[in-house]
């Protein structure tokens, strides 16, 4: 009985202390607007058409200013091009190379086993075309923001006009869900800015979520195989300790 | 209450012997299983990776070469040796009674292109790069290669003809892509 | 069982006699007399052990791939988790056994300093436990700075400049240990290396933190001196196949983290590649440094937070004498059980308040749970020691396990 009691007396000391505490914590955040993503939960996938749909957005919007240059051509294998597909849409980049032979760097077609090339030579060229504001690689994007695909989403359906008597500096954009609302880029899609070649109607939200499952994809490439292994293993995992359990207790069953 | 058997460790309890029962084998079996294929998938990580898998091929235009030089091209990290015949060369290398040769091969069966000789520059005994390819370079007794780690002579059609290597040089997988282009991997 | 040391025959008997490592596993795997009622905090060491190894290996199967480049680590990383065969995997198990290392040894931590486990005969035992925990820190420390992500160069810059609040020798230290000005590729080569380094060390001490254990063998949930060989069992199989499956249930937790919530521990800044010029906006180190963060950040004095932070570790090799109760296990002492539960929620508000901005509320709360983590080591525990009374203890740990199935008998047939 008096170990019951010590236990209550944590668990109570616990709650009283952690909950205030968790009511602090959750102050001045913005709610995302949080979306069901076939990519989220154990079970989830990426749906293909989707991602190449923001693909396309990708190549024909963000690309001016963005690059992915984690990824390679060839992983485009992965949401559903062919090896054709590939090498032509690697053949529309071209890739600096050298030196040749005679000492000198050249331009080439770039080939389905080079990275995405980028919009900019350097860090510094990308800047200056930028007022100074530098457009982030946005291979690892969703991966490298809190709030993943949601802030990224949110982000590209949070531009608002000023707020009335808002301090606003000159080249920057108003957005809701950017951290201290000025951002240096302006609203990068809107209605019809692309058109799918499936069909599906480019309405602005329709763009933004296909491109931030693109963007999702481009930073999780994996996420597929590792959310099926990760399924398959703990089913394992949980039948081979139930196992060790009656195992266990089997042995220590001449001790009781 | 049952009386609590304290003596359970004085006594040799033969827990090993007795249980190795149904429950005890299929647990140490689907254990081992589980072990071993976690075990690969970690090894599998010291196997080529997708980026050198997507290196394995490398196109070469030919066009430039004149006849009797020689072009060595890097393919998956290793010389490629191309040399543009000439009528002496291919004859010397089809002259030869295949039955004589320590590797057996003919020289028609190593090339697509009499003119074009494509092989892996990596001598068959220990791995050294043969000489041959620059002007200078000696071309060994059968005016193919030489190798100066342990003295390997290899004719124009690439083949060992004499010291230790056992293998004549390697033809790499390649085709023509055009009449002067060729693709290798 | 003595006996069969000496009916070794054939090849093992053969070698057994030269050089004895049948017996030595004989000796400390199978008959090791062990207390027989070890509870399931007595898994931890174990698996404690099993988590060196995996991190040790995935670790040498990370460097084949990785580089310690300035220019190149940060893309050396994503090479490993996009191109490398189960790279995602490899580096994914690596970077959260780090935290899952963490999670057991402050479990087993916190059951050492429960159950008494430092006190008499085992203190050097307690404080070799301790030199390993400054060496996983070290080690987890500079490894999280080799991915060269936003928050591995600021943290590394933020904890070796800890050093420049020494007087005239601190700028001095913090250079030497950058290998130049700032942060650099001299600092990240030197930290690859060291945590490549460190963890055999952490063999090492681990390899005489058994031994240290093997002299007395096993403290026990009573706290008692085993007194007659009806206290103990042996090792095999008993504390195997309970070892087993701990270990089961463990990696269901590990896996569940590696393959559904890979990053949940981590930080989205680290995705980000190191750049000198940008500060991002809340640097946090990674959680298990959280709780002596807050201590440091808790002190308004540059050096004072320093020395209180690096002291909160090191009181630890003071407990021996700091608690001198004659009764190890804290199920019989009404007090300190009270004061230690108290000191294991500060330590998680601590933790806690670590992760929060230094300002306003939070730095109250720092400063108190900071206050609390040294009051019970330094005052709390001596006076304990002191005036602290008990109970009558149970005879013999036989004796404990007897009267524990009593009550519960008892209260079982109540409740009927």
């Amino acid at each position: 009985m008096k170990v019951m009691q010590s236990k209550l007396h944590i668990i109570v000391l616990l709650l009283t202390i952690l909950f205030p505490l968790s009511v602090f914590s959750a102050g001045d955040k913005v709610d995302l607007m949080e979306q069901k993503w076939p990519f989220n939960g154990i079970f989830g996938r990426f749906d293909n058409t989707a991602l190449q749909r923001g693909f396309k957005v990708y190549r024909e919007v963000c690309a001016a200013c963005h690059g992915i240059r984690h990824v390679s051509y060839r992983d485009l294998k992965d949401i559903g091009f062919s090896s054709d597909e590939i090498k032509s849409i690697a053949g529309e980049y071209e890739i600096k190379d050298g030196p040749n032979d005679e000492g000198e760097m050249f331009q080439r077609e770039a080939l389905p086993s080079d990275k995405f090339v980028g919009p900019y030579e350097n860090d510094n060229v990308a800047r200056v075309a930028n007022n100074g504001a530098y457009p982030p690689d946005l291979s690892l994007i969703v991966k490298a923001r809190a709030g993943g695909a949601d802030y990224l989403y949110s982000l590209l359906n949070g531009y608002k006009e000023y707020p009335e008597d808002y301090e606003a500096s000159e080249g920057m954009y108003y957005n809701t869900f950017y951290p201290g609302n000025q951002i240096a880029m302006p609203s990068p899609i809107e209605d019809d800015i692309v058109e799918y070649d499936d069909g599906t109607e480019a309405t602005h939200t329709q763009i933004a979520k296909d491109v931030t499952a693109f963007l999702a994809w481009t930073a999780e490439p994996e996420l597929e195989e590792r959310k099926s292994l990760g399924v398959k293993t703990l089913f394992f995992l949980a039948l081979i300790t139930i196992m060790l359990l009656g195992v266990k207790r089997k042995v220590w069953k001449d001790l009781d | 209450m049952k009386e609590l058997n304290t003596n359970t460790k004085n006594k040799p309890t033969p827990v090993d012997e007795e249980k190795r029962d149904f429950l005890f084998i299929t647990t140490a079996g689907l254990a081992i299983a589980g072990g071993g294929a976690f075990a690969w998938s970690m090894i599998d990580t010291m196997n080529p990776s997708k980026d050198v898998l997507a290196l394995s091929t490398t196109e070469v235009d030919l066009s430039p070469l004149e006849e009797g030089q020689s072009l060595t091209v890097m393919w998956r990290g290793k010389p490629i040796f191309i040399r543009h015949r000439s009528e002496s060369e291919i004859s010397s290398a089809d002259n030869v009674s295949v039955d004589d040769l320590p590797h057996k091969e003919t020289d028609e069966s190593r090339v697509k292109n009499p003119k074009w000789l494509v092989v892996v520059g990596v001598c068959s005994h220990l791995g050294c790069v043969p000489l041959g390819q620059k002007v200078g370079d000696t071309k060994g007794e059968y005016g193919g290669w030489f190798c100066p780690c342990h003295g390997s002579h290899y004719d124009t059609s690439g083949r060992i003809r004499k010291g230790p290597a056992p293998l004549n040089l390697e033809i790499p997988p390649y085709e023509f892509v055009s009449d002067d282009i060729i693709r290798i991997g | 069982m003595n006996n069969q040391e000496n009916k070794q025959t054939g090849i093992t008997g053969w070698i057994d006699k030269r050089l004895p490592v049948f017996t030595f596993i004989n000796h400390n795997l199978r008959d090791y007399p062990t207390p027989k009622n070890l509870n399931y905090f007595w898994n931890f060491g174990s698996l404690a052990g099993i988590t060196l190894v995996i991190m040790i290996v995935t670790g040498i199967l990370l460097a084949m791939q990785y580089t310690a480049n300035t220019d190149i680590a940060f893309d050396s990383v994503e090479r490993i988790m996009r191109d490398v065969n189960n790279g995602w995997l490899l580096r994914y198990i690596h970077m959260n056994g780090a935290s899952m290392f963490f999670i057991i040894v402050y479990i087993h931590i916190f059951r050492g300093l429960y159950y008494g486990s430092y006190k008499y005969p085992r203190e050097i035992l307690w404080m070799l436990g301790v030199v390993i925990l400054l060496l996983m820190m070290a080690t987890a420390f500079m490894g999280y700075v080799l991915p060269w992500g936003q928050m591995s160069f600021w943290g590394a810059t933020v904890i070796t400049n800890l050093f420049s609040a020494f007087p005239v020798i601190g700028d001095y230290i913090v250079t030497f240990l950058w290998g130049g000005f700032s942060v650099d590729n001299p600092t990240l080569s030197r930290f690859f290396v060291l945590h490549y380094l460190l963890p055999f060390a952490i063999v090492g001490v681990v390899a005489l933190h058994l031994v240290a254990l093997h002299q007395f063998g096993s403290n026990n949930p009573t706290g008692l001196d085993v007194k007659s060989s009806g206290d103990t069992i042996p090792f095999h199989p008993y504390y195997t196949v309970k070892d087993y499956f701990g270990l089961g249930v463990f990696l269901i937790i590990y896996a569940a983290l590696v393959f559904f919530a890979p990053n949940f521990l981590g930080h989205p800044d680290n995705y980000i590649p190191a750049n000198p010029l940008q500060t991002p906006a809340h640097i946090v180190p990674e959680w298990y440094f959280l709780p002596f963060y807050a201590i440091l950040r808790a002190v308004p004095d540059k050096l004072t937070g320093v020395l209180l932070m690096f002291a909160a570790v090191l009181v630890l090799f003071l407990l021996p004498w700091l608690d001198k109760h004659k009764v190890r296990s804290a199920t019989f002492r009404p007090f300190y059980k009270q004061f230690y539960w108290l000191f294991f929620i500060n330590a998680i508000v601590l933790g806690w308040v670590g992760a929060m901005p230094a300002e306003g509320v939070y730095v109250l709360i720092a400063r108190i749970a900071s206050v609390y983590y040294f009051s019970f080591f330094l005052i709390i525990m001596p006076l304990l020691s002191r005036f602290e009374k008990v109970g009558e203890l149970p005879s013999s740990i036989s004796a404990a396990v007897l009267s524990k199935k009593f009550d519960k008998d008892t209260n079982e047939s109540y409740a009927k």
